[in-house]
C-alpha cells in the first residue's frame, strides 16, 4: 500500500519535476508537443475534479440544510441558483445541451446581469476597505510610520494632476519613491521569493518535502 | 552653324539619356535605392518552424514604402506567394537581441521571422525542406524585385543557447541546496532567526481552542500548480497536525477542486499521524465558489456567521486579499498571513497581526517542522541571497563605470 500511496507519487513527481525543468531549456517540437500533452493531461483532470468540487459544494450545503445550522437559508439559495443556472444551461437557448452553445440565452442573462454585476460590487467594497486600511496604517506613531505616510501622501499627490498643481516637482518624486525605493524593496522580496520557490521545488522533486502527499513520512 | 551642331549635340544627348533613363526605370524605378545583403537563415532557439530573414536599410525606408517577401518551395519557381508585407521603417534586428545582440549597427538591418508552414498551410513540413525568398520594395504603383534569392531550411533546436546561463545558475543553486541538505543531516544543530508569525502559530490555535471555536484556513487562488499553493499546503499539514492534537475544529476554504482533494488528503493524514482520524472530518475542507468574488462573498459569510478565532491567509492572492483581512478583522480574530504576491503584502501587513513575508512563506514548513533536512534548503537560501548581492554590488559598480556585461550575463530571454 505504501509502495501506490508513497512511492509512485514519488516517482512521477521526480520524473516529471526533471522533465518539466528541462522542457524550458529545449525550444525542440517534440519538447513543446511534450507541454502541450502535459497541459492537455492537466485540463482532462480539473475538468473531473469539477465534480468532487460540485459534489463538495452541494454536500455541504446539503448538511447545513438538514441540520439547520445557523444560516442554513443561504444554502438554500445556493440549491436555488444552482438548479435554475443549470437548468437553462442545459435547456440551451431551446437547442439542448447537446448542440453547441448558444448565444444570447438566459444563461448568458444570468451570467451579465446578476453574477458579472454581483461580483462587481464584492470588488468596489475594496475601495472602502482600502480608505479604512489606509487610516489604520498612516497613523504616525513611529519615525518609520511617519516616513510610510509621508511617502504615501506624496505618492498619491503625485498621481492625480492637483499634484502637479501644487507643485511640478511633486509628480517627479513620486516616480522616483516608486522607481527607486519601491523597486529596490520588491526585487529584493522577489529574489527570496525565487529561491525559495526553486528550494522547494528541489525538494518535491527529490521527495524530501512530502507533507503535500497528506502526511510528513 | 556652330551653334547649330551644338544644339544638335545637346539634343542628342539629351534623346540618348533620356531613352536609357526609361529603359532603366522599366527595371528599376530611380527612386528606389534597393537594400543589400538579403539573407535567410534557420531561426536559432525554437521548434524549427521559421525562418529568419534580415537585409539592410535603404534611404527610401519611410512609411509609405513597404517591403514584400515573396516564398516558393523552388529556386526556379514563380515567387507568386507572398509571404510577408511589412512598412520599410519598422521590423529592425533591435527587436531580437537574443539573436543579434545589442550592437549598435543593429539599426541598420531589418529583421523578420516567417512561418513556412502557415503560409503554404501545411500541418507538418518537411525538415528537408528548403524554402527560397525574393525581396521587392513597393511605393503605390512603382514596384522593384531583388534579383537576391535567399534560401533556408528550418530545424529544432535541442538546447536554447540563450537559457544556458538561467541553466548554469540553476545548476549552481541546485548544489548549494543539495550540499546543505546533505550536511544538515550530518549537523543538525542549525541557528534559525526567529519568525514572528510562525511562533504566533501556536497561540493562535491555542485561543481557538480555548474559545472553542474554529480556526479558518483560506487558500490563495491559484492551482495545485503554482509554487504557493504547494508551500501552503505543507502549512496546512503541519497546521491540521497542531490542531488534531488540540482538538481544535479546522476550516478550510478552497477556489479550485484539485487544491480541495489535495487539503483533504493532507488534513487527513495529518489527524491521522496524530492519533486521532475520528475527529477528522471531510466536510470540513470543502470549496466555496470556483470564481474570485462569489468566493470572497462566501469566505466573508463564513468569518461573519462563524467568527473563527484565528484566520490562516496562506498561498497567493489577488485583489480579494484585502476584502478577507479587512473582514477577518472586523470580527476579532487572530490573522496570520503567509504571500508571495508582493502586491498583496502591504495590505496583509496593514489588516493581520502577522505576516510571512515572500520566502518565509516558503520557509514555513521547514520551520514548524525543524526536521533537519528541511532546514538545510534555509541556509542554502541564504547562501543564494549572499551570493545575489556580492552579484548585484558587483555589478552595479561595473555599470556606473561602463560596463555592462555582468547585466548581459544574467538576461532573461
Amino acid at each position: 500500500m505504501n509502495f501506490f500511496k508513497r512511492t509512485i507519487p514519488l516517482i512521477i513527481a521526480f520524473v516529471m519535476g526533471v522533465l518539466m525543468a528541462l522542457q524550458y531549456y529545449v525550444p525542440h517540437k517534440l519538447s513543446q508537443d511534450f507541454l502541450e500533452v502535459v497541459t492537455r493531461w492537466d485540463r482532462i483532470i480539473a475538468g473531473f475534479a469539477v465534480f468532487i468540487g460540485a459534489y463538495s459544494l452541494f454536500h455541504l450545503h446539503w448538511t447545513r440544510i438538514k441540520r439547520r445550522v445557523e444560516g442554513w437559508g443561504y444554502s438554500v439559495f445556493v440549491y436555488f441558483g444552482a438548479t435554475i443556472t443549470i437548468t437553462f444551461g442545459l435547456i440551451n437557448g431551446g437547442k439542448f445541451f447537446w448542440n453547441d452553445k448558444q448565444a444570447d440565452t438566459m444563461f448568458d442573462w444570468f451570467y451579465y446581469y446578476i453574477q458579472v454585476p454581483a461580483g462587481a460590487t464584492i470588488f468596489s467594497i475594496l475601495a472602502f476597505f482600502i480608505a479604512s486600511a489606509a487610516y489604520r496604517t498612516f497613523r504616525a506613531r513611529t519615525n518609520e510610520s511617519t516616513m510610510l505616510l509621508i511617502a504615501a501622501i506624496i505618492v498619491m499627490l503625485g498621481r492625480v494632476p492637483i499634484g502637479n498643481y501644487i507643485s511640478t516637482y511633486i509628480p517627479v518624486i513620486a516616480d522616483w519613491i516608486m522607481a527607486v525605493p519601491n523597486l529596490a524593496a520588491k526585487r529584493g522580496i522577489l529574489l527570496g521569493v525565487s529561491l525559495g520557490a526553486i528550494a522547494t521545488s528541489l525538494k518535491i522533486i527529490f521527495g524530501i518535502e512530502r507533507s503535500y502527499l497528506g502526511g510528513g513520512d | 552653324m556652330i551653334k547649330l551642331k551644338k544644339l544638335l549635340v545637346i539634343t542628342g544627348v539629351f534623346f540618348l539619356f533620356s531613352f536609357f533613363s526609361v529603359t532603366a526605370a522599366q527595371e528599376l524605378p530611380v527612386f528606389f535605392i534597393p537594400p543589400t545583403g538579403f539573407k535567410a537563415f534557420d531561426t536559432p532557439n525554437d521548434a524549427g518552424e521559421t525562418i529568419s530573414l534580415t537585409w539592410s536599410i535603404s534611404p527610401n525606408d519611410s512609411s509609405d514604402v513597404y517591403y514584400v517577401i515573396y516564398i516558393d518551395k523552388s529556386k526556379d519557381g514563380t515567387f507568386e506567394k507572398e509571404a510577408a508585407r511589412i512598412k520599410s521603417n519598422a521590423h529592425y534586428r533591435t527587436a531580437a537581441p537574443e539573436i543579434f545582440g545589442y550592437k549598435e549597427d543593429n539599426g541598420n538591418y531589418h529583421y523578420i521571422q516567417i512561418n513556412p508552414w502557415k503560409i503554404f498551410n501545411e500541418e507538418k513540413s518537411d525538415k528537408n525542406q528548403v524554402y527560397y525568398f525574393k525581396l521587392a520594395m513597393e511605393a503605390g504603383d512603382d514596384k522593384i524585385v531583388l534579383d537576391t534569392i535567399a534560401s533556408a531550411t528550418a530545424h529544432g533546436n535541442w538546447i536554447h543557447t540563450k537559457k544556458i546561463n538561467n541553466f548554469v545558475i540553476m545548476i549552481i543553486l541546485s548544489v548549494i541546496i543539495l550540499y546543505f541538505i546533505v550536511h544538515a543531516r550530518r549537523n543538525p544543530d542549525m541557528f534559525l532567526r526567529k519568525i514572528g508569525g510562525l511562533d504566533a502559530v501556536d497561540e493562535a490555535l491555542g485561543r481557538a481552542t480555548e474559545m472553542g471555536k474554529p480556526v479558518l484556513f483560506v487558500h490563495g487562488l491559484t492551482g495545485m500548480g503554482s509554487i504557493s499553493t504547494i508551500a501552503a499546503t505543507n502549512i496546512l499539514g503541519r497546521i491540521a497536525r497542531k490542531i488534531a492534537d488540540y482538538d481544535a475544529n479546522l476550516k478550510v476554504v478552497n477556489n479550485d477542486p484539485i487544491v480541495m482533494s489535495v487539503s483533504q488528503e493532507v488534513v487527513k493524514e495529518s489527524y491521522l499521524e496524530a492519533g486521532r482520524p475520528d475527529a477528522y472530518n471531510p466536510d470540513n475542507v470543502f470549496l466555496v465558489a470556483s470564481e474570485q468574488f462569489p468566493y470572497v462573498a462566501a469566505v466573508g459569510g463564513i468569518m461573519t456567521r462563524e467568527k473563527p478565532a484565528a484566520n490562516f491567509f496562506i498561498g497567493y492572492f489577488f485583489a480579494e486579499s484585502l476584502i478577507l483581512a479587512e473582514t477577518g478583522a472586523t470580527t476579532g480574530a487572530i490573522q496570520i498571513a503567509g504571500t508571495d504576491a508582493f502586491t498583496q503584502l502591504p495590505f496583509f501587513i496593514t489588516t493581520c497581526d502577522y505576516t510571512l513575508i515572500g520566502e518565509e512563506l516558503y520557509a514555513a514548513s521547514a520551520y514548524l517542522s525543524r526536521e533537519p533536512m528541511l532546514m538545510g534548503t534555509l541556509r542554502a537560501q541564504d547562501v543564494g541571497k549572499g551570493l545575489s548581492i556580492i552579484i548585484l554590488v558587483l555589478g552595479t559598480l561595473l555599470a556606473s563605470f561602463g560596463l555592462e556585461f555582468v547585466t548581459r550575463l544574467f538576461e532573461v530571454f
